[in-house]
């Protein structure tokens, strides 16, 4: 899963949302609203462009934050 | 349901690896039994058009490999809906690490289809051949076709397969709930695992872990049906037929406003209003054509007449291929009204599992029933404009592209009925509104339901 | 005189043991149950969560530590742990080893929780409902004399009466997800 070089600089980090554990807790889009807003249910919409690197701190925190673990943080280290 | 004219009698020269089709240039290759003989094709009959299965003729440790080869050289492209490069599949499912299992979706649960079971009914043969095939190819050590459970072609598909002898896989039938998302290839994967006849997340894929933990690949029977030719006939064959991005022939269900309704087998290529006069032609003025299916997209009429069906030329309409579905809608009946009931329709069959789709569905499906019955008032703009944020936000958003079909088929309506929208909106509704159904959906009354 | 002392930290930090670890299982109720108020936004109280979990696990080793430590009830290492072993009121200080065992595995499957399968995390978590109770018995049962105690007595009644009222919220509250998902069928 690591792809270290390119992690590290975040230049290839994107959020993905597992849709079917997802429970519309919106825990993620308060703690990283840079990158995730709520559907009018209150699903999350992720933003298409890769994590920036200094997002990426907060981006982790929203992922270990998610309480059904649906959110996660792909190619970053 | 099928009618296609009848042609001559040709007779076969097959020899593994090394045979030639009767007519190397007619439209018919899947349904050219049928149409020769108007009879389901038995084995004996089956193998007297089309030779013994062609394994003798991809022999040795490569042989699979060179299978594959061959496949990919003739640019077959799924047949399920996706239009997914059927050689790019094999290669990905070959490259696993465990034995994998080869899945025939024979489901159909698109409502505007019936190719599947046309194909499945005259010539089982030729899709039980394909399953091999692809089973040979990839090395997998069980072929499973997917049937809806209660379907009568069960029992033609058990039967078939044990008229059989000497496949190197072993084939079986499963039985799948009848219902839309079921027939989709995480679905299928789920349900043959779990019971659960309902999509999964990806990743993985079933290319990566599907049924048993194992690579799963999931064709279509027609994809392998066409295969089964290509691997006979070879990828020069197949490509004498149809477009360079979307070779070879199709089977096409054609419903609705035509006068003779059915499956046809098109090259790829055949523009949609070729297509209309096979199936007899306009039974009375038309309006537009819905493609792809109930997760497919409206085409005005007679301007879409002119395009072709090949992905490019679709995608490039606004369209897909989808399953190759037409379903002609006249000039006497409301668009709108129709694409308002079978939302209703995809709604309901969302699996609720993913909360755009469980909700974005019955919400678009309620907005554009508000806009077609005018109950909307002086909010009509705003009910639009809500629909509009709503499809721009739904899409994408599932495990499965359930929710991006009718996405898809609600913004493509309000494209091609623009102008029934406005008129709606401004509370005169077209006189067809509070017409019978057109477009049937599964549950329905109406003729034509199954 | 500091044997005194660690008895009487012991005591001690059971006690605020016990009131961290109540707020924790309300915030974890309210997460849940997914509450969410301007002023408490829902990483606030999941945040809080988790930080009341981790200091409460902290008093709970220190009220463990002292227990053993303190050589007056003759309670050994291997009876915080394994229950039913001590000698000393071998029923309550039974139940609390069990308790104890539960958070450490409550707290470290959390801290895991990225690494491992969700499913697991879930059916350990759900081990908390089993945990607090077992720990309020072990604080009246071992702790007799302070259990005698009024305000003693009104600190436990208080925690067992939030966390009854959380966690029947959160048993009943519905929201729309939990509703949808039945449905279609399926």
């Amino acid at each position: 899963m690591s792809r270290p070089a390119a992690g590290r600089r975040g230049g290839d980090a994107r959020l993905g949302v597992n849709p079917i554990t997802c429970r519309a807790h919106g825990l993620c889009a308060e703690l990283l609203p840079e990158l995730i807003g709520l559907d009018e249910w209150g699903y999350p919409i992720l933003a298409a462009s890769p994590v920036p690197p200094q997002l990426l701190e907060m981006a982790r925190d929203a992922v270990a934050a998610c309480p059904t673990l649906a959110l996660r943080l792909s190619g970053a280290r | 349901m099928v009618r296609v004219p009848r042609a001559t009698p040709h007779q076969v020269m097959a020899a593994a690896g090394q045979a030639r089709p009767a007519d190397p240039d007619s439209p018919y290759r899947l349904l050219a039994g049928w149409v020769d003989t108007g009879r389901p094709a038995d084995l004996a009959a089956h193998q007297r058009r089309h030779g013994p299965l062609p394994v003798p003729a991809y022999p040795g440790r490569a042989g699979p490999h060179r299978l594959i080869g061959v496949v990919d050289r003739s640019g077959l492209r799924g047949r399920g809906g996706a239009g997914f490069p059927t050689g790019r599949k094999l290669t990905a499912v070959a490259a696993g690490r465990r034995r994998p299992i080869v899945l025939a979706n024979g489901c159909e649960g698109e409502p505007a289809s019936r190719k599947d079971h046309v194909l499945l009914s005259v010539a089982p043969h030729l899709v039980l051949d394909g399953a091999i095939l692809a089973a040979y190819a990839v090395g997998a050590e069980e072929a499973v076709v997917c049937l809806h459970a209660q379907d009568p072609l069960a029992d033609t598909l058990r039967a078939a397969i044990a008229a059989r002898s000497g496949d190197p896989v072993p084939l079986r039938v499963a039985e799948v709930p009848d219902r839309y998302v079921a027939s989709e290839a995480s679905a299928l994967v789920n349900f043959l695992n779990t019971g659960d006849p309902r999509p999964t997340a990806k990743p993985p894929r079933p290319f990566e872990r599907g049924v048993r933990g194992r690579p799963t690949l999931v064709d279509n029977v027609e994809t392998l049906a066409h295969l089964a030719m290509v691997a006979r006939y070879g990828p020069e064959w197949f490509r004498r037929l149809g477009g360079p991005d979307s070779p070879g022939t199709t089977l096409v269900t054609v419903t609705g406003a035509v006068r003779l309704p059915g499956v046809y087998e098109v090259p790829l290529g055949t523009s949609i209003g070729q297509v209309l006069e096979l199936a007899g032609g306009a039974a009375e003025e038309l309006q537009a054509v819905l493609v792809g299916g109930y997760g497919g997209s409206w085409l005005p009429l007679p301007s879409g007449g002119g395009i072709r069906l090949t992905h490019a030329d679709l995608q490039a309409a606004g369209a897909s291929l989808g399953v190759a579905a037409l379903v002609v809608l006249p000039a006497r009946g409301c668009g709108l009204a129709e694409t308002a009931r079978v939302l209703r329709y995809l709604a309901g069959e969302s699996a609720a599992q993913c909360g755009p789709c469980m909700f974005g569905l019955p919400a678009i499906a309620a907005d554009l029933t508000a806009v077609v019955e005018g109950a909307a008032g002086r909010r009509g703009g705003a009910v639009l404009d809500r629909l509009g944020g709503r499809l721009e936000v739904i899409r994408g958003r599932g495990a499965c592209a359930h929710p991006d079909g009718a996405v898809r088929l609600a913004s493509s309506a309000l494209r091609v009925f623009g102008t029934d929208v406005r008129r709606h909106l401004s509370g005169r509704p077209c006189p067809w509104a509070a017409g019978g159904p057109r477009l049937p959906v599964p549950g329905d009354a109406a003729p034509g339901a199954r | 005189m500091s044997q005194q002392v660690l008895w009487y930290i012991s005591r001690g930090t059971g006690m605020v043991s016990l009131l961290l670890l109540s707020t924790t299982m309300v915030l974890g109720a309210l997460t849940g149950g997914r509450f969410a108020h301007a002023s408490w936004p829902r990483f606030t109280v999941s945040g809080l969560h988790r930080s009341m979990s981790l200091v409460g696990l902290g008093f709970v080793g220190a009220h463990v530590a002292t227990a053993v430590i303190d050589s007056y009830a003759g309670i050994g290492w291997l009876d915080v742990l394994v229950p039913f072993t001590s000698v000393y009121r071998p029923l309550w200080l039974g139940l609390g080893a069990i308790a104890f065992d539960l958070v450490v595995a409550l707290v470290a499957t959390s801290l895991m929780r990225p690494r491992i399968d969700p499913r697991g995390w879930r059916i350990v978590h759900w081990a908390a409902y089993a945990c607090w109770p077992l720990a309020v018995a072990h604080g009246l049962g071992a702790g007799p004399a302070d259990a005698r105690l009024t305000w003693v007595l009104a600190v436990n009644a208080g925690c067992v009466l939030a966390v009854v009222v959380a966690v029947t919220w959160r048993a009943t509250a519905s929201h729309p997800d939990t509703v949808a998902r039945g449905g279609g069928g399926w």
